[in-house]
């Protein structure tokens, strides 16, 4: 907006990046480790083998470690809807805050209560109790997972509402359409199994420090083959749900979809950028500048919507409009969207006035230009194109070293059952340098998401700008700087302490 | 069921769900006692062993309760946490570092120290009941904020914000009136009072016990002091009133009293729970009782639980704006007033309340298995012994 603060928008993004991204880094492992804990467990419960407990124990020692931390950097992002999108809480709570609120009922207290048993219950309960609480502890994980990434998937693809011109704001009118969005099935399971990757490559890594270090060897290589027949079956499905993904951005998110291919100028038969490099200018600069760049020809146009011939937008024809594929142009956008806004300020004013013919003619222009609402709060079409270079790389460092993952799984599952994991130094120094990878692949999958899709904080609808809440950039920067400071000094701590709990290894106990 | 019943209905669940929060903090009360309750190591350790099995629940109905005030108040969570930024701000920072200090405190290489971790321990204890005490009283006191629809709708130039805190401590103001720090610092000796009847309740120790009795008593002097001055304030000042037809707000004396009287089965629950602390700490001091947590418990649920009814129904607005640097009476005053929200003009869709409603029939489910779960692995009082045969002790 003219005159509009906008650091204050800027601080406010970073400090909601800063959070989520720090809240990510202890999430996926905690949705995929829980369930290798289980399947662990199991296996001690169906063979009575005590080496199994032992193993158990030690990956549920890495996880409580996790978890605390999980937990401490989680809080924040519920609350900061409210304390830094107060606009946004308002014109969506009716949809956006239902899932939250079932998480809490349904999820959390799932989670918490049999983390409980699982950690203190060793001695207390039968064992059969015992495993059924990990179990419930892991699937109260992924419970909690499902109904925020619902609420995430709904913010890309608003769903199941309906704009309420006499409250002015948006209301829920089918829960079902909120909760079985394609987009939120694909973010669900794509974000899920691609944790399960991730908590897989982790459980592998550490085990391979274990053999390096000739260590603890049975327990190093059981963790492997349960980790990467895990790891191996979810890869599969990470990428075929990731596939479905950029096959549904396409059609609900085709701007986010065209910086995710550095798309610039519309075409059929597009070829898509297996890799390549931007100058550094691209971003700004009006065309599509690869300094290098490998193409498959026609893959875009095949990969988007199932034909070769297909033709994909790009990022000019949504700027600049192109008639021939009747796609309006973003000034011709913002003009329906503030068209919309004002019609609704008209017919509100109509209203309190008692003027009915007036109140309706203006509410039947609002009704023709809401799904163009968002785009009247911008100055520039140029507002509405996402960061390209940013979105274009993390795609490429997600799909690549997701297809490396799917090999190292392959390999190491096979060496596993054949029981030929000892003396492969380079295999234990690859995947113990994965784990630092992996977690790199899952932060470029939240960029790819979330980057992609700005400034809109929900699509088409309302944009960062006219979300945020009213107050001062310097507050935000110094709550910015108190939590960059604070959740690095508890990364430090989580990380030391989760060496010297590695560096013990797992641990023998008498009895049971 | 109408729109007016789903938001009384919302209203009561919320309520529930801010009166166990303020039950369940008897963890952060015992937080503050562990230095005056633990003087050796090995009581540290039987104090932050027990408190350290339930301070999840605490954490979780926390969340829950934000989450539940969001999906069915959410001019509520758009108003108060946007503006009142730095109160939330420092309340969630208190429960920040709580969350990792049970788990790191004693653990190997943990960068910070024991000491750290403890002092954050302490500080969650003390800013985590007082600022939540201090922000609720702002529902009976009122806060300087301004709702304004239309800027939604505002091109131009400036914020679209549609709501505004007047001042720049953006909600730390609230600790310059007293009646609100009155009912935070009672939040906080009653959670030190819930805290020792479940040290009482929990830990087999002598030393322990002994100096739980004594700082039930202090605590439950102090609790009684602020609650009572809270009390009696609240009952004696203006409230805000809510016009049923024109939905005007305006000062009403004694509004919360008349609130009282006019509800007579939330005014007798209401007493039945302060007689329930006060029974629970009695049976404690007098008879040596172990039990008195569950009718302290029990006590503040339903007392707060009813505190909140109070401020919410009968046509009162629960979160009222007031502007005290605009002279009273006056039509900018007035005109202030009416930002306040009320439990009609803040809640969702009908249809989201219907959605949720059906999803708070989990609630009765959720209660049982937890319940269920603790009888299992909480049936005997934690001892040095337990400790040490213990795989994950904290
Ligand atoms: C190898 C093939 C993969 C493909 C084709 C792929 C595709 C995608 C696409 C298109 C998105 C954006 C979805 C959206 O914005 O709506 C995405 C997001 C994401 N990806 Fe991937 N991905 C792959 C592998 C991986 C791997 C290996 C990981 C992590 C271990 C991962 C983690 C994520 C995460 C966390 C997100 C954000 C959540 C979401 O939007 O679903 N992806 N992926």
């Amino acid at each position: 907006m003219i005159g509009f603060d906008t650091s204050l928008i800027e601080w406010s993004r970073a400090q909601f990046a800063l959070t989520a991204m720090f809240h990510w880094l202890f999430v996926p492992l905690t949705l995929g480790i829980t369930f290798l804990i289980a399947i662990m467990e199991t296996l001690y419960v169906r063979t009575g083998n005590p080496e199994w407990k032992r193993i158990t124990k030690f990956w549920m020692t890495i996880f409580g470690i996790n978890f605390a931390i999980g937990v401490a950097t989680g809080i924040i992002l519920e609350f900061e809807f409210g304390t830094n999108w107060s606009n946004y809480s308002w014109f969506v709570g009716d949809i956006f805050g239902a899932p939250l609120a079932v998480e809490g009922i349904m999820a959390f207290f799932m989670e918490s209560t049999f983390i409980a048993i699982m950690f203190f219950g060793w001695n207390k309960v039968s064992k059969g109790f015992h495993l059924t609480s990990t179990w419930l502890t892991a699937i109260g994980a992924n419970l909690s997972a499902l109904w925020i990434l619902v609420a995430n998937a709904w913010m890309q693809n608003p769903v199941g509402m309906q704009f309420n011109p006499d409250t002015a704001r948006n209301e829920m009118v089918s829960f079902w359409e909120v909760l079985f969005s394609p987009t939120a099935i694909n973010k669900f399971l794509h974000t899920v199994t691609s944790s399960y990757m991730l908590a897989a490559i982790v459980v592998i890594g550490i085990s391979s420090w274990f053999l390096m270090k000739k260590r603890d060897i049975l327990f190093a290589k059981r963790s492997i083959v349960v980790a990467s027949a895990f790891g191996l079956l979810f890869a599969v499905i990470t990428i075929t749900t990731g596939d479905s993904s950029a096959r549904e951005m396409a059609k609900v998110q085709p701007v986010k979809f065209a910086a995710m291919e550095n798309h610039y100028h519309g075409q059929a038969f597009a070829p898509l950028v297996a890799f390549g490099a931007m100058t550094p200018d691209a971003d700004t600069a009006k065309k599509q500048n690869f300094i290098f760049k490998f193409e498959i020809p026609s893959m875009l146009s095949y990969m988007a919507f199932a034909s070769p011939s297909a033709y994909v937008p790009g990022i000019y024809d949504f700027t600049y409009g192109n008639q021939e594929h009747g796609i309006p142009s973003f000034t011709e956008r913002m003009e329906k969207g503030k068209l919309a806004i004002q019609s609704l300020a008209s017919y509100k004013e109509a209203q309190k006035n008692g003027n009915d013919s007036l109140a309706q003619a203006t509410l039947s222009v609002f009704r023709d230009n809401y799904q163009h609402f968002g785009y009247g709060y911008a100055n520039a079409p140029e507002d509405f194109i996402p960061p390209v270079k940013l979105t274009f790389y993390s795609f490429r460092i997600m799909v690549f070293l997701g297809g490396f993952f799917l090999l190292l799984f392959i390999y190491f599952f096979w060496m596993g059952i054949k029981n030929k994991l000892e003396g492969k130094r380079w295999l234990y120094i690859t995947a113990i340098f994965s784990i630092p990878l992996v977690y790199l692949t899952s932060q470029a999958g939240w960029i790819v998401a979330e980057v992609g899709r700005q400034p809109w904080v929900i699509q088409d609808l309302m944009p960062t700008m006219a979300a945020v809440s009213k107050i001062e950039a310097s507050s935000v920067q110094i709550t910015f700087w108190l939590f960059a400071i604070t959740f690095t000094a508890l990364l430090i701590a989580e990380l030391k302490i989760m060496f010297g709990q590695i560096r013990k290894g797992p641990q023998n106990e008498g009895g049971h | 069921m109408t729109l007016e019943t789903l938001q009384q209905y919302w209203w009561i669940v919320v309520s529930l769900l801010a009166a166990i929060l303020v039950f369940l903090m008897f963890v952060q009360g015992g937080q503050t006692l562990l230095y005056t309750v633990g003087k050796t190591e090995i009581e540290r350790k039987l104090i932050v062993n027990a408190l350290g099995r339930k301070w999840e629940f605490t954490f979780t109905t926390l969340v829950t309760f934000g989450g539940a005030f969001f999906a069915s108040f959410p001019l509520f969570y758009s108003t108060s946490f946007g503006g009142a930024y730095w109160v939330w701000m420092a309340i969630l920072f208190a429960f920040v570092i709580q969350a990792v200090s049970y788990e790191y405190r004693t653990k190997p290489n943990n960068f910070l120290g024991q000491k750290t971790y403890e002092m954050f321990l302490l500080l969650n204890g003390l800013l985590g009941t007082v600022l939540i005490g201090t922000a609720v009283g702002t529902f009976f006191t009122g806060s300087a904020f301004s709702v304004d629809k239309t800027n939604l709708l505002n091109l131009t130039g400036g914020s679209n914000a549609i709501s505004a805190w007047e001042g720049p401590a953006h909600g730390l103001e609230a600790v310059l009136n007293f009646t609100n720090v009155a009912l935070g610092l009672a939040v906080f000796f009653l959670s030190r009072v819930l805290g020792s009847l479940y040290f009482i309740n929990n830990i087999e120790h002598n030393e322990i016990m002994k100096r739980a009795n004594k700082q039930l008593l202090i605590n439950s002097v102090a609790f009684l002091v602020f609650f009572l001055y809270f009390l009696v304030v609240v009952l004696l000042k203006d409230g805000f009133a809510v016009d049923p037809t024109t939905g005007v707000v305006s000062l009403e004396p004694y509004k919360y009293m008349n609130n009282f009287l006019a509800m007579p089965l939330v005014l007798v629950l209401f007493l039945a729970g302060v007689v329930l602390v006060l029974a629970g700490i009695g049976i404690t001091w007098l008879k040596d009782s172990r039990k008195g947590i569950w009718y302290a418990g029990l006590g503040t649920v339903l007392a707060v639980w009813m505190l909140f009814l109070n401020a919410g129904f009968n046509n009162t607005a629960y979160y009222p704006a007031l502007d005290t640097s605009l002279t009273a009476g006056s039509a900018e005053w007035t005109a202030f007033m009416q930002s306040s929200l009320t439990i009609r003009n803040s809640s969702s869709s009908h249809y989201t309340l219907t959605a949720m409603s059906y999803v708070s029939l989990l609630v009765p489910f959720v209660l049982a298995y937890i319940w269920y779960a603790w009888k299992a692995i909480n049936n005997k009082r934690i001892d040095e012994k337990e400790l040490q045969d213990e795989h994950h002790s904290y």
